[in-house]
């Protein structure tokens, strides 16, 4: 046992940062999972660049992964860290600015050689020129110290610089006072045809471990016991695996065979990546040649009675707009997933942004009503799934399922569901030949009959053109146009009638409500209870349902002196709530590729109450 | 776990008697193309054709994009799906992958398939999903009232080429073959008897079926085809080729087709050739099928007609299909609580 004092922390927020080859998403999300076992409540925030392998050294190649684990409640990977992990002198220079006063920087000296500060901008060695004197600063050779734990391996030294990486976390394992077994038997398993990769790795992560024990640079360990959670069974999920989940789990609940249509792009490729490993669950998973084959090729299966699927990043959604108009005027479901990144155009493709909502909403030609749903963290992504699922079966029509780059790719601890409680979905096709109409109504949702190829007598077209109600032919009619017009628009309104109430945290009324939407959950319930700690009255709406909005929204908004709508974009939310409910709201809003801060969000509410 | 279209295909499979006249495929609307349009022949040869194919009506899929051809689905009573402009190719795709058991066929025309729509089309011929594209290829827009289109001539004077086109055409059979196409053919709106055969091969053909269906637009582009189509100028203009069987045309078969090196000649038997010189049409050869199908653009040769190529390669959904099995067989079934369960848990009490 180490002789050293160990304290006692609530949360800690560390990020491992480095060269984009230098393996810190690994890093990360092996220190997450290793903390999700231990039982804290935990949220990430990888934060990588576009390029696969920048030049090395460079500042547009850091790779940056927070985490934020505790014994409480933890609903944001944190504005700022505690610890700072830099494998180089470009990662300190583009992370010091997150790094708590105070904090502590982990640096690995050798990746701040001449070359490395050169690249990096600095005239000097910040290491050594005292500017970091305000931060606890720990210098370690990690390249020199892995290299000695792995001199008798024959690997080249290249092969050896490849596993510091698991030196600087078994560092940070022996820091915050974290088992090795979860790593180990990742290596084993990860590396089990490489049995060299797999010691090499096993031995750095050991040897910085050691070092901690026997340095003398580190005097205090830390300890972050597990949080009080609710029983059950855990694993640690992103976004994007959520999603692929709870496709595949609501795809059989509703007896359909699942058909996904997608091309690549940043931030949604994993969604692809994890349905196409699923083919033994019965999901046929399709890289289309572009995004308009690949949303239709998903409209052509859901008119064969598949459940169609298709995802995409912003850009690629703008392709698919004109298909989506199809599948609202031919009134088949489809589920079309948006992980939204920063725009306009090709943007910034791996940085998260919420701009996407105004063309969820209204970005087709004519009038296209069509459902939104935004799940809030990355588990909930498995039940939005589910309900986009349920809502585009039960209602025939396509359903927007707006995630973004900051839930798909940040995680935290998710309570595995037990499917045989979840609601079965309820869905048929229509066989019966008598007096069979394609576009007849059902009277509670006005959905038409989902009658598919090969069912005898029931043969009919579709397509693009206006469609007389009932029969479904082609159709110039005036009033025929109108009727249908308002019957695509109120079969949406209806689905409100299938959604709960919106629920407010916090007081129902009073001077302040924040209201947001999708990914931004976590952070503004951060800031709301860091206010109430304080003292200070806020209450906090987050919608998951943006098409059509929940029965008592407007009733809400009401009850509230001040309605501060926090987005990510310039105020799109914000103009649809003020539209819909004539509310005097006024926007929270950043559009910078990064998430709120927790403290930009109280600063705001703070200015407002003062005023 | 039986699926909604595990339960389908068990009514699907419940053996017919199935006794179809051409009126069976008739549909109750209104057929609205411009009196003497050549899609008339072409619809009402599809519409013999199909009982003789012994399919069950429920069971075939007409998907269009968008143009004068496109409305061709609304005529057939079989499903139909008339989407949008150059997409017909995926969205019979998705439909061919999640249903391999339907006989599905594609109508699109040279703006739809080869404008448009040209990155899905080659696609799918490279794929080799087993869907019937019929191309009607009139070489004018029809719908957007006479602008000139990817297959439309040099120079050719249309409403937005009041000073002749500039474009290149393309030869969609050459095109179709660079995209690796297993089945290449082509025919004619007003050679009925030519038609009808090459729809039925192309209904037979496994895979990806490509068929250039020639198809006078009476209004925008009338004629155009007439050098292939009538009897003053057909012998001479027109070579339909057949698989094993030397190349002729002519008046009289007076003419054939030699190779030199990798280039066709015409030769006159009149002039000492025999019939015994005459290269021999094999439709499996996919060097020859370029050679003849590149015919199509070089001034002083007849224009190739018939099967141009036809070849066996495994078709996209069924491999689809069958990756499926292979998982099943591999891991079992899946089953959601396990796949929920899975990856690195713990367990809080």
């Amino acid at each position: 046992m180490s002789n050293k004092e160990l304290r006692s922390l609530d949360d800690v927020v560390i990020r491992f940062a480095g060269d984009s080859g230098d393996g810190m998403q690994l890093t990360g999300s092996q220190f997450t999972n290793t903390s999700a076992i231990v039982g804290n409540d935990i949220s990430t925030f990888p934060d990588f660049p576009a390029e696969i392998r920048a030049p090395q050294g460079t500042l547009f190649g850091v790779s940056g992964f927070q985490l934020h684990f505790g014994s409480g409640e933890i609903h944001s990977p944190g504005d700022y860290c505690d610890v700072l992990v830099a494998m180089n002198a470009a990662a300190l220079k583009v992370n010091l600015g997150s790094l708590r006063a105070n904090g502590i920087i982990i640096a690995n000296t050798e990746g701040f050689n001449d070359k490395n500060l050169r690249l990096s901008g600095y005239a000097v060695n910040p290491l050594e020129d005292g500017s970091l004197d305000s931060y606890q600063l720990f210098a370690v050779d990690i390249s020199r110290l892995t290299a000695a734990a792995l001199k008798d391996l024959q690997m080249s030294s290249k092969e050896v610089d490849r596993t510091k990486n698991f030196f600087a976390l078994g560092m940070m394992y022996w820091l915050y006072n974290r088992p090795l077994e979860p790593t180990e038997q990742w290596i084993k398993q990860k590396f089990s045809k490489v049995p060299q990769i797999a010691e090499a790795n096993y031995r750095a992560m050991h040897a910085g471990w050691n070092f901690g024990e026997t340095t003398e640079i580190f005097v205090t360990r830390f300890d972050v016991k597990p949080a009080p959670m609710q029983p059950g069974l855990y694993r640690n999920i992103n976004g994007n695996t959520a999603l692929a989940l709870g496709l595949v789990t609501a795809a059989q609940k509703a007896r359909l065979d699942v058909f996904f249509g997608s091309y690549p792009i940043t931030p949604a490729s994993d969604i692809l990546h994890t349905l196409s490993s699923l083919k033994n669950y019965g999901v046929k998973t399709f890289q289309a040649e572009d995004e308009i084959a690949a949303v239709t090729s998903a409209i052509g299966a859901a008119f064969g009675g598949a459940l169609g699927v298709t995802s995409t990043s912003g850009p690629g959604l703008a392709l698919k707009t004109e298909a989506i108009g199809l599948a609202v005027m031919t009134e088949l479901p489809l589920v079309i997933i948006n992980v939204q990144r920063a725009g306009p155009s090709t943007g910034m493709p791996t940085k998260t942004e919420q701009a996407d909502l105004l063309q969820a909403l209204y970005g087709r030609n004519g009038e296209a009503p069509v459902p939104v749903i935004a799940p809030a963290t990355p588990g909930d992504c498995f039940y939005a799934a589910f309900e986009a699922v349920r809502i585009a079966v039960t209602s025939m029509t396509p359903v927007f399922l707006l995630s973004d780059g900051y839930i798909a790719n940040g995680s935290e601890p998710w309570l595995v569901p037990d499917v045989s409680e979840l609601p079965d979905i309820a869905v048929q096709f229509h066989t019966d030949t008598e007096a069979f109409q394609p576009y007849a109504r059902n009277e509670e949702t006005l959905a038409r009959p989902w009658a598919v190829p090969g069912t005898p007598g029931l043969e009919h077209r579709i397509g693009g053109l206006e469609k007389e109600n009932g029969s479904g032919n082609i159709s110039y009619s005036p009033q025929n146009h109108q009727l249908m017009v308002d019957l695509r628009a109120e079969k949406v309104e209806r689905i409100a009638n299938t959604l709960p109430l919106a629920e407010v945290e916090g007081d129902e009324q009073g001077d302040v409500l924040i209201v947001s939407w999708g990914g931004t959950y976590g952070v503004i319930k951060t800031a709301v209870q860091n206010m109430h700690s304080r003292g200070v009255a806020v209450s906090h709406l987050h919608l998951r349902f943006l098409n059509p909005l929940q029965k008592n929204v407007g009733e809400i908004l009401c009850n509230f002196k001040h309605v501060v709508v926090a987005e990510l974009n310039k105020g799109q939310l914000l103009k649809v709530l003020r539209s819909t409910y004539l509310v005097p709201a006024v926007g929270l809003n950043k559009v910078q590729g990064l998430p709120f801060k927790a403290e930009e969000v109280e600063a705001t509410i703070n200015d407002l109450l003062n005023s | 776990m039986n699926t909604l279209l595990d339960d389908l295909r068990v009514i699907q499979n419940e053996p017919v008697d199935i006794q179809y006249t051409l009126k069976d495929f008739k549909s109750d609307q209104e057929v609205r193309w411009c009196p003497g349009c050549g899609d008339y022949a072409i619809l009402a040869q599809m519409q013999k054709l199909m009982p003789e194919l012994g399919v069950p009506k429920e069971q075939i899929v007409f998907v269009s994009g968008i143009g004068c051809s496109s409305r061709f689905p609304y005529y057939m009573n079989t499903y139909g799906f008339h989407t949008i402009h150059g997409r017909a190719p995926a969205i019979a795709t998705g439909l061919k992958i999640a249903r391999p058991e339907l006989s599905v066929w594609m109508v699109t025309g040279d703006g739809d398939a080869l404008s448009i729509g040209g990155n899905h089309f080659i696609h799918l011929l490279r794929r080799n999903v087993d869907i019937n594209v019929l191309l009607f290829n009139n070489e004018i827009y029809g719908l957007t009232k006479g602008q000139y289109s990817p297959t439309s001539s040099p120079g050719h004077i249309t409403k937005s080429t009041p000073m002749g086109s500039l474009d290149h055409p393309f030869n969609p059979t050459s095109l179709a073959l660079g995209a690796n196409a297993t089945f290449v053919g082509r025919t004619l709106d007003r050679d009925l008897k030519h038609m009808g055969a090459m729809l039925r091969r192309s209904a037979e053909h496994k895979g990806t079926s490509f068929l250039e269906i020639y198809q006078n637009c009476v209004v925008f582009n009338d004629g155009a085809f007439f050098s292939y189509t009538e009897k003053e100028t057909k012998p001479e203009q027109a070579l339909f080729v057949e698989h094993g069987k030397p190349m002729v045309f002519g008046v009289g078969n007076d003419k054939g087709i030699k190779l030199d090196g990798f280039t066709p000649t015409v030769v006159k038997l009149s002039d000492g050739y025999s019939v015994d010189e005459l290269l021999v049409y094999n439709e499996r050869d996919l060097t020859l099928a370029t050679i003849v199908s590149n015919m199509t653009t070089t001034p002083g040769m007849p224009r190739p007609f018939g099967i141009l190529y036809a070849a066996d390669r495994p078709c996209y959904e069924e491999e689809v299909s069958r990756q499926l099995a292979t998982a099943v067989e591999r891991r079992g079934n899946g089953n959601i609580q396990s796949l929920l369960n899975a990856g690195d848990t713990w367990t809080i009490s």
